[in-house]
């Protein structure tokens, strides 16, 4: 921790939040909010005198709400900045000036009530997203009866407990009296490997956690009698089956059962937890004067404010955020069935996210232990100084071009461009568009929203997409669903279905697009026309839409082609829309069964009225550049077929 | 090079059993051939591999082939194997086209090998003529802004602050809270050293 706080080459940026990032691979930007820092940390020499002369006295959230703090002091021994930090919320300094105590004492003059936030603007080539985890919370289940017991605690809670910086100094006292517990219980998978409460998967690190607690009490209370209530005990990495066998030879008891029921004893404070010993085969009751639960990890979730919540006791020291924006949301991450960051790939990159340029390290990917996390902060640090180092990058030829003759010089192409990377065309003074190369992401909105199909993409050009569909319907074409699935989020669900062998009917075909932004109207017509019984627009769902808002010109252009059938006596049920991330494989098949059994309601007489409506309409035919500004107005229906 | 009627070479992959125990591919190669514009068909136990590329390299030069269709796995892990593939025999990486016929049609439809075998045809089909009007593309490159950004300041955002640092490059660490440290802070000791974790 240290090292990073003084190292020349990291800025360190603490009460700060990301609010936006912008850019693309080696060339981001990103804006940062430092909430004001009432202690200038630089002047800051952690005297504890503006500590000392603090009325406001709260719950200390570092120590679990086990000791209490003042409204200004220092986050934790070895915080890093060494600098004492004011809560804005506790502070009675603030509006109106009622106190203003620790001003007075300060000899620094390190204490400013009048600094605002801050705004930093980086530039920066590379993102790594290392925002971690938080404990399950036991309380909405009441687990245990962690909400009426005070001797029941959480493992995170024991930590404090037990350390030698705690509240109790490392004498580990229970809540209930401060006595010393002669008998200590822990409940393992508390919020894991459930599928009814808390969390599905295991959470990796509770098993180890235990027995590690076993052991520290075992060293400092060698008479102290413990027993732990499991599932399975989970010791599969180095040097873990050890200490796991040290912490029997410690005399610990394994019990193999989790507890039907937790009762206490007020008086007392004493625990009595009934169990099955399924190892004994007989139930059993264990009277404990503490009791422990290994909670497990869940992704870290974000309230209304930003702030994030913790399971235990208070929340941390993100507080008056200002941000509301997750950094899953500003980065369009993706996400697994269990909630956190899904990877590039997660075997061959696992420590990339699918946008290039930006990698995980640590917990947010999944829970893992401290070796695990340094060890994937090397990985992660190492892809992303491999981009660094190589000075320059190249960037996939799939961008969009002007082709200025067909241009009108509208403006709707800048006006729907997700990434600001088209400057607005001006009529009056006869510009066209600027299409600057380097910002755009290629996402095809430009040239699905163009009237004129004025707008070239590269790669994802409309012939080719047209002569795709028209290979698919080339036999059998009542056989056939034509679905369009974005790169990122829809055709990965796809792979991800296939990769989970997931079986669906044979008769969806897949057409990619980097975006369903990309999808023009006239490609769905297109499609009905020659003569398909069904099409899909799919892509991602709304938050994880890699071009920002793309997806909602889909949804928009999508509608009103509904709208369109609808009039034309074409029943809009014939065209889907559906959002699939990229992790959800079992939804990818599902929808792709429902579309299967709705292919069956459609009849050769239904086609064939399709196609004859369609070849008189028109649809989807583009504008024609006229030389009158008029030409505008001009109806669809009267502008010139469909280009083969 | 013609852009009327380009020659494409068609490339079916084994696999392994992945793809050729629920698709026909032999069957799907025979078809690839009697598509128009398509000069060349191979097909491969593993087309990924060494052999399978210079296969393809070498079918490129005996066939003059101008599109190259791979019939294999998703383009998500092995289009840029084929770009490079096919940019070493001298073609534009963007007259490349890859049909999917593993995640979205031999693992997916393991029960029904006539439906896959079909289906596997058409995504063929539909690769070859979209093959056939690609256009030759150039990548641009651009400078790296050398400077990384971290997004919390626990034990793996450190590290990683650290790594980066330690290479020489800028790093700004950005946390929330009041100190970096993390949850692993709050811990007193840390397994499986037994150490203290600050």
């Amino acid at each position: 921790m240290m090292d990073a706080g003084r190292h020349p080459r990291i800025q360190l940026l603490v009460n700060s939040e990301v609010e936006d990032i912008t850019g693309f691979v080696g060339n981001y930007q990103a804006r940062v909010r430092r909430r004001a820092q009432y202690v200038d940390p630089a002047e800051c020499t952690s005297c504890a005198d503006c500590e000392e002369v603090c009325p406001v006295v709260v719950p200390d959230e570092y120590q679990q709400g086990f000791s209490s703090r003042k409204a200004i002091y220092l986050p934790f021994p070895q915080a890093v900045p060494a600098s004492y930090t004011l809560d804005a919320d506790d502070c009675l300094g603030f509006n109106p000036i009622a106190c203003g105590k620790c001003l007075e004492v300060c000899d620094k003059k390190c204490i400013d009530f009048d600094v605002k936030d801050e705004i930093f603007d980086l530039e920066i080539g590379t993102v790594v997203v290392a925002t971690g985890l938080e404990p399950y919370d036991p309380r909405p289940n009441d687990e245990y009866g962690y909400t009426s017991f005070d001797n029941v605690v959480t493992s995170m809670e024991f930590e404090r407990l037990i350390c030698a910086g705690g509240p109790t100094e490392g004498e580990l006292l229970r809540p209930s009296d401060q006595k010393v517990p002669e008998r200590v219980g822990f409940i393992q998978c508390v919020g894991s490997r459930s599928t009814n409460r808390g969390v599905p998967y295991c959470s990796n690190i509770c098993c180890m956690n235990t027995i590690k607690q076993t052991l520290q009490i075992a060293e400092h209370y060698p008479e102290a009698r413990q027993t732990v209530f499991y599932m399975d005990i989970r010791a599969f990495g180095k040097g873990f089956e050890d200490l796991y066998r040290r912490s029997r030879e410690e005399g610990v008891d394994y019990v193999r059962g989790l507890p039907g029921s937790v009762e206490g004893d007020p008086e007392t404070g004493e625990l009595v937890v009934q169990v099955e010993n399924t190892l004994a085969g007989k139930r059993e009751e264990h009277r404990l004067d503490m009791l422990v639960l290994a909670v497990g990890m869940v992704p870290r979730k974000l309230d209304t404010n930003g702030n994030r919540k913790t399971g235990t006791g208070k929340t941390g020291n993100g507080k008056a955020s200002a941000s509301k924006r997750p950094i899953d949301e500003i980065l369009s991450l993706s996400h697994t069935s269990d909630g956190f960051v899904m990877e590039a790939h997660p075997k061959l990159k696992p420590v990339d996210a699918p946008t290039r340029g930006v990698y995980f390290a640590g917990c947010v990917e999944a829970p893992k232990d401290v070796k695990d996390s340094v060890t994937q902060a090397g990985a992660a640090a190492s892809r992303a100084g491999n981009l660094l180092s190589a000075g320059q990058v190249r960037i996939e030829a799939i961008t969009a071009e002007l082709t200025a003759d067909l241009c009108a010089q509208c403006k709707i192409c800048a006006k729907v461009c997700p990434v600001n990377a088209i400057v607005e065309a001006d009529k009056k003074s006869d510009l066209y568009p600027d299409f600057i190369e380097a910002a755009c992401a290629g996402c095809g909105t430009c040239a699905a929203e163009c009237p004129f199909d004025a707008i070239v993409m590269r790669h994802f050009e409309d012939q080719q997409i047209e002569a795709q569909i028209d290979a698919i319907l080339a036999d059998d074409p009542m056989e056939k669903i034509v679905a369009f699935a974005c790169n990122w989020c829809s055709y990965a669900g796809g792979d991800t279905a296939g990769t989970s062998r997931l079986q669906y009917p044979a008769t969806v075909r897949l057409i990619r697009t980097m975006c369903s932004g990309r999808v023009d109207a006239k490609f769905i017509w297109h499609a009905f026309e020659q003569g398909a019984p069904m099409v899909l627009v799919s892509g991602c769902h709304f938050a994880d839409c890699h071009y920002i808002d793309a997806v909602t010109w889909t949804q928009r252009r999508v509608e009103k082609v509904w709208t369109q059938m609808e009039k034309a006596g074409i029943r809009p049920e014939r065209l889907q829309l559906d959002w699939i991330s990229a992790a959800e494989g079992q939804k990818f098949a599902r929808v792709m069964r429902e579309l299967d059994e709705m292919l069956r309601t459609v009849t050769e007489e239904e086609v064939a009225q399709t196609v004859s409506i369609l070849k008189k309409k028109n649809f989807g035919a583009p504008k024609k550049v006229a030389p009158l500004l008029a030409s505008d107005k001009a109806p669809e229906k009267a502008a010139a077929p469909v280009p083969a | 090079m013609s852009d009327e009627s380009p020659r494409i070479g068609v490339f079916v992959c084994d696999c392994g059993l992945n793809i050729a125990a629920f698709v026909d591919t032999e069957e799907v190669a025979s078809f690839a051939a009697e598509l128009p514009d398509v000069v060349a068909v191979v097909r491969n136990r593993y087309t990924c591999a060494d052999p399978g590329q210079q296969e393809i390299q070498k079918a490129i030069a005996e066939h003059g082939l101008e599109r190259v269709v791979v019939a294999s796995c998703t383009p998500k892990i092995h289009e840029p194997t084929f770009r490079n593939c096919v940019a070493e025999a001298g073609l534009n990486p963007y007259l490349m086209e890859m049909a999917n016929i593993r995640e979205h049609c031999s693992w997916v439809h393991m029960k029904d090998r006539a439906a896959a075998t079909a289906k596997a045809k058409d995504l063929v089909r539909s690769a070859v003529s979209r093959a056939g009007r690609l256009v030759a593309q150039d990548e641009r490159t651009f400078p790296v802004t050398d400077a990384a950004l971290v997004i919390g300041g626990g034990v793996a955002g450190i590290q990683t602050a650290l790594e980066l640092a330690d290479g020489g490059h800028q790093v700004y660490l950005v946390e929330r809270s009041a100190s970096i440290g993390g949850t692993m802070s709050a811990l007193d000791k840390t397994f499986p050293t037994m150490d203290c974790s600050i």
